[in-house]
This record gives C-alpha cells, structure tokens and sequence, in this order.
C-alpha cells in the first residue's frame, strides 16, 4: 500500500522503543545518552509526520526545530557532566556514582 | 512507485543503524550507527518534504550532537581490563518493557482512525518557518536563545578543574 502516516508511525515506534531499550540496558551514561537521543529523534519524526499528514500547517515543523534545539542544549550539559563524572570516578560507568546511596 | 521505494530505503537506514546502536558492545561502533540513524532521519525529514527541518537536523545533530558524542565516548574510554564484567540481567527488564511499549504503540497506530486529509504538494518551508519564528512563535524563539545561552555556560562551569594551590589559602581555578 501506498506509504501513508501509519508507515511513519511504525518507523517512530520501532525508534522509541530502541531508545527506551537502550537507556535501560547500557551502562555507559554516553550510551544511555544515544538511547535519549533515539526517543529524541522518534518524536520529531512523529511531529513532522503529523503536520504533513493531518495538520497541513508548520508547526510540527517548527515544534521539531525547537526540539532539536533543545536536544542540542541538553546534549552539551549532558556531556559536560559525564566528563567532569569521568574526572571524578574514573570510569563512565553510571553503576559507579553511587556515592549519593547510603 | 519508486517514491515509495525511497521511502523503504530510508526507513531502513534510520531502523537497521539503531539496533546497532542499542546492541553493540564497542560504544565507538554504536556511536557511527546512531550517526547513520539521524541521517537517515534526516532522509525522513526530507521525502516529508520538511526541507528546512532536514538540513537544521543535520547540522545540528549530526555537525553538532554526534560529534560531541563521539568525542565524550574517546574522551572516557577505560582500559579494556578495568571494564566492568557484561551481564544479561539488564536485558530482561529493558526487553520487556521496550517491548511491550512497541506493542502498545502499534496497537495505538494501527487502531486508530487517522483523520489525514489529501497531501498538498511539497514546498519550500523555510520562508514559512522563519515567518512563523518572528510572528507566533517569537517568544519561544527568543527563550530557546536564552535556554542555549544557559546551557554553554552551565556546560563550561561543569567542566572547569580546581587545582588547590598549597602556598595560599584560596584556590585557584583554572578554566
């Protein structure tokens, strides 16, 4: 059948999932950041999909510039704070910083 | 037709790269594949006829994101003998519940009775999106500057290393 909003849909679904699958199997806070990035990325399919689709107007477009915005902003604390985790611990290991626990 | 088929294409450059992503072992091979899942994102962008959104996605993500990732995954790499034993346990309750989203999710998809009207024809968005930028949407605009603004300099406060000088009582920071 001919491709229609269900196909991009399916495409985000299957994304989201990956994502979420990754942010809870990895270890690694960079992996678990990719997996975030994953879900990030499954949304703004959905949003562009659903303004080319259904909506006919741009603000899913522009909902998803504001999204990769974001992405982008989160991306760079994220990261930062990985780095100064690495400085601290030695290892990116998100099993590792757990001085917090009693 | 072959429309279609581009669409099959892309579709399976975003899917195929992400379970990569998601299983690999060596995070340096999963970082390259969720580089190839946002372009083929991009590619998504692209045959939606969202051109603007396309190119934003792979300047940004790509040019930006990804290239941060790659560097945080070489700047963070531990010896391979001090690297944590491997495990199956975390499969399970991430297996079950990616899962079970999946399935929730394609139950919604395909259940539901999406009130899509004819498709227009693709145009060039830019124009409409940077109009949009300075009518409706002004004020996110100009926040997401400030939240972008906040962000680098939180990013670069996280990042600065405080040496204790032991001749003086302060410390020094070094930036």
């Amino acid at each position: 059948m001919t491709v229609g909003l269900a196909h991009f849909l399916t495409v985000s679904a299957i994304l989201f999932s990956l994502g979420l699958f990754a942010v809870m199997k990895r270890r690694n806070a960079v992996g678990i950041l990719m997996g975030v990035e994953l879900m990030l990325n499954a949304s703004n399919i959905n949003f562009v999909a659903f303004s080319r689709y259904v909506a006919h107007s741009i603000d899913g477009q522009i909902m998803a510039a504001f999204v990769i915005v974001l992405a982008a902003a989160e991306a760079a604390v994220a990261l930062a704070i990985v780095l100064a985790m690495y400085r601290n611990f030695g290892t990116a290991n998100a099993d590792t910083a757990n001085s917090l626990k009693r | 037709m072959t429309g279609d088929l581009i669409f099959y294409l892309l579709a399976a450059l975003t899917v195929i790269p992400a379970f990569w992503v998601v299983l690999s072992n060596n995070l340096v091979h999963a970082g390259f594949a969720l580089l190839f899942t946002l372009l083929g994102v991009a590619g998504l962008f692209g045959w939606m006829g969202a051109d603007f959104i396309a190119v934003t996605q792979l300047m940004v993500y790509i040019g930006g994101v990804m290239v941060l990732i790659l560097f945080a995954v070489m700047m963070t790499r531990v010896p391979k003998g001090d690297r944590p034993v491997r495990g199956l346990d975390r499969y399970v309750p991430a297996g079950f519940f990616s899962l079970a989203t999946m399935g929730l999710l394609y139950k919604v998809i395909t259940g539901t009775q999406w009130a899509t009207k004819g498709m227009l024809p693709a145009e060039p968005t830019t124009a409409e999106i940077g109009k949009m930028f300075m009518t409706n949407y002004i004020f996110p605009f100009e926040y997401v500057s400030l939240v972008l603004l906040s962000a680098m300099i939180g990013a670069a406060l996280l990042i600065r290393e405080r040496r204790v000088d032991p001749d003086s009582s302060e410390e020094e920071v070094q930036s």
